[in-house]
């Protein structure tokens, strides 16, 4: 872990991620910002790395430290990969801010084996106690957003997304929740500010 | 630093229509130095109007059409890579077109220059760099037609390139892009001078040929490009001369850039090179551009701009949508500019940067 770069450490579910990939594999991370955890897989995990990512900024960056990245929607593009065209297909916080969260998750176990989701825990209990304390859409640490502006539609905590994977009938290959940057190990639903699963169909 | 052009001939290159010319001669540049294995070259392609000269300062101290793109610690950086430029075949700019001299004849070729497509176009460049003794390219690099090259480079021969970077183009000339071409060659063909082709030794169809031009420098802008740079200001005159001089500024750069033009462009090259790139379908014998691309290996850049509605890139992302459907290694972006399809030449910063990091990686995996 110690050669994580500063930019990597600032983001949790990344070391999770890290830890989770084998070298070698053939990742599509989507979202994928300006490229950072692409860089570092393919760096030190010498995997062949693909990124999604809409802002046009962030795409330029990520093409200019060598990251393979294609500017575009999560939700409109996934259509043209074939089936089963990676090994693991991330998405990172991003779930919460799709439109059909369902859609993405089905495209990422048709165009991959393993899909890594990350999502902020909406059933932390700070989450919960804003709310019922407050009476109003919940801001806390995690979800610093005014109702309005906020960048996220679905609101779901660990018990919906395991749930969802049970009614699909996926299986989850692993699971990991974090509080900070400490790993949370009892009522992840309520404990947890982030989760990360590894699922497959 | 003036640049040598240089100059190779081939005995003869066989062509899509069933002809063969011969002989066939190219002209050149090169920029950089050559590796010892031979494998940091970068082949730039050029657009319709350009020419060999991509970079430096040439005889006439005119600087190379891509002279922001490539030099020392430029993106395609000179102290790193050897960067080759070539004319294309039918141009006029020494290279073998229709101007040239037909051994058989002893007169220009003209009209009974054959046609001529993209994909004759690279056949002859890859003579050149086997010449060379290059058997596998770091880059092939275009915008416009040059990106057009760069995509036939990739399909003709996958295994002597290892990354390809289609700028502002397209798989196949559009309706919209073939009427365009077509004004331009009947503006020219419509000018008595052109006499059929047989115009040389005589006045030249300068007056089509201008014409031609003003239509091709609109589609180069953008709406809001001609605003921010002419607008409605009249050009020497205070108010409207109700008479047809040149009341505004647009009126007034056209004019110049016609005209300009005429110097240095031969209307019959004109008629051949936007013919090859209407020809131009990467679809055609393949039944798709997923199977057209299937047996590219190249890592793809490919780059549009957002004001570019002469290739817009709706095309690009086709090009991008068959790459990521064979799973092919392919970026894409799109550019912010107000610049028209002109942004590749002239809007570089952005580009130039994501070109620089594009091809350290490509430099690392194969020099």
């Amino acid at each position: 872990m110690s050669d994580f770069s500063p930019e990597l450490l600032e983001r949790s579910d990344f070391a999770i991620i890290t830890e989770i990939i084998p070298p070698k594999s053939r990742v599509l991370d989507l979202g994928c910002g300006d490229g950072e955890l692409l860089q570092w897989l393919s760096e030190h995990k010498k995997v062949e790395g693909r990124g999604v990512e809409l802002s046009g900024a962030k795409v330029q960056r990520a093409i200019a430290r060598g990251v393979t990245v294609y500017q575009g929607d999560i939700e409109r593009c996934l259509g043209d990969y074939p089936d089963g065209a990676f090994d693991f297909v991330i998405l990172s916080q991003t779930l919460q801010e799709t439109r059909k969260p369902l859609a993405v998750l089905q495209e990422m176990l048709r165009i991959g084996t393993h899909a890594i989701v990350a999502f902020p825990n909406f059933g932390h209990w700070r989450v919960r106690l804003s709310h019922l304390w407050t009476g109003r859409a919940p801001k806390t640490k995690l979800f610093p957003y005014e109702w309005y502006d906020s960048p996220n539609v679905h609101f779901l905590t660990v018990d919906d997304f395991e749930a969802l994977v049970a009614n699909q009938g996926w299986k989850v290959e692993g699971r990991y929740f974090l509080s900070g940057s400490r790993r949370v190990r009892i009522s992840p639903n309520l404990f947890a500010e982030l989760a990360v699963f590894q699922v497959r169909k | 630093m003036v640049v040598e052009p240089k100059q190779a001939r081939f005995e003869s290159l066989s062509l899509d229509s069933g002809a063969t010319l011969s002989p066939v001669d190219v002209a050149y540049e090169t920029y950089g130095e050559l590796n010892r294995n031979k494998t940091n070259a970068v082949l730039i392609l050029h657009a319709f109007s350009g020419d060999a000269h991509a970079a430096g300062i040439g005889h006439d101290g005119k600087p190379g059409w891509w002279d922001n793109m490539i030099g020392p610690g430029k993106a395609f950086d000179t102290d790193r890579y050897f960067v080759i430029c070539s004319n294309v075949l039918g141009g006029c700019r020494g290279t073998t077109g229709p101007s040239s001299i037909n051994p058989a004849t002893g007169c220009p070729y003209a009209m009974t220059f054959p046609v001529i497509t993209i994909g004759d176009i690279v056949r002859l460049q890859k003579m050149l760099i086997d010449s060379l003794g290059i058997e596998r390219l770091l880059c092939v690099c275009g915008g416009s037609m040059g990106g057009m090259q760069a995509l036939q480079w990739a399909v003709s021969y996958p295994d002597a390139v290892a990354s390809a970077i289609p700028i502002a183009t397209t798989a196949r000339h559009s309706a919209q892009q073939i009427a365009f071409n077509e004004v331009g060659r009947q503006a020219i063909m419509a000018d008595p001078d052109w006499n059929g082709g047989n115009y040389y030794g005589r006045k030249p169809p300068g007056r089509g040929l201008a014409v031609a031009r003003m239509v091709g420098h609109i589609t180069y802008m953008s709406d809001d490009s001609m605003r921010e740079k002419f607008g409605r200001r009249l050009r020497h005159r205070e108010q409207y001369g109700f008479d047809f001089e040149v009341d505004f500024e647009v009126e007034s750069y056209l004019r110049y850039r016609g005209s300009q033009f005429v110097d240095r462009f031969d209307a019959n090259s004109y008629l051949y090179i936007t013919k090859a790139m209407d020809y131009f379908d990467l679809v055609n014998g393949h039944g798709s551009l997923a199977a057209a691309l299937e047996k590219t290996k190249a890592r793809f850049l490919v780059i549009s701009f957002t004001s570019d509605w002469l290739y817009p890139s709706y095309q690009s992302l086709e090009i991008v949508n068959a790459l990521r459907s064979r799973n092919r290694d392919v970026a894409y972006c799109e550019l912010a500019s107000n610049y028209g399809h002109d942004a590749f030449l002239v809007d570089v910063a952005e580009q130039a940067e994501v070109i620089r990091g594009f091809l350290a990686r490509v430099a690392r995996e194969n020099v």
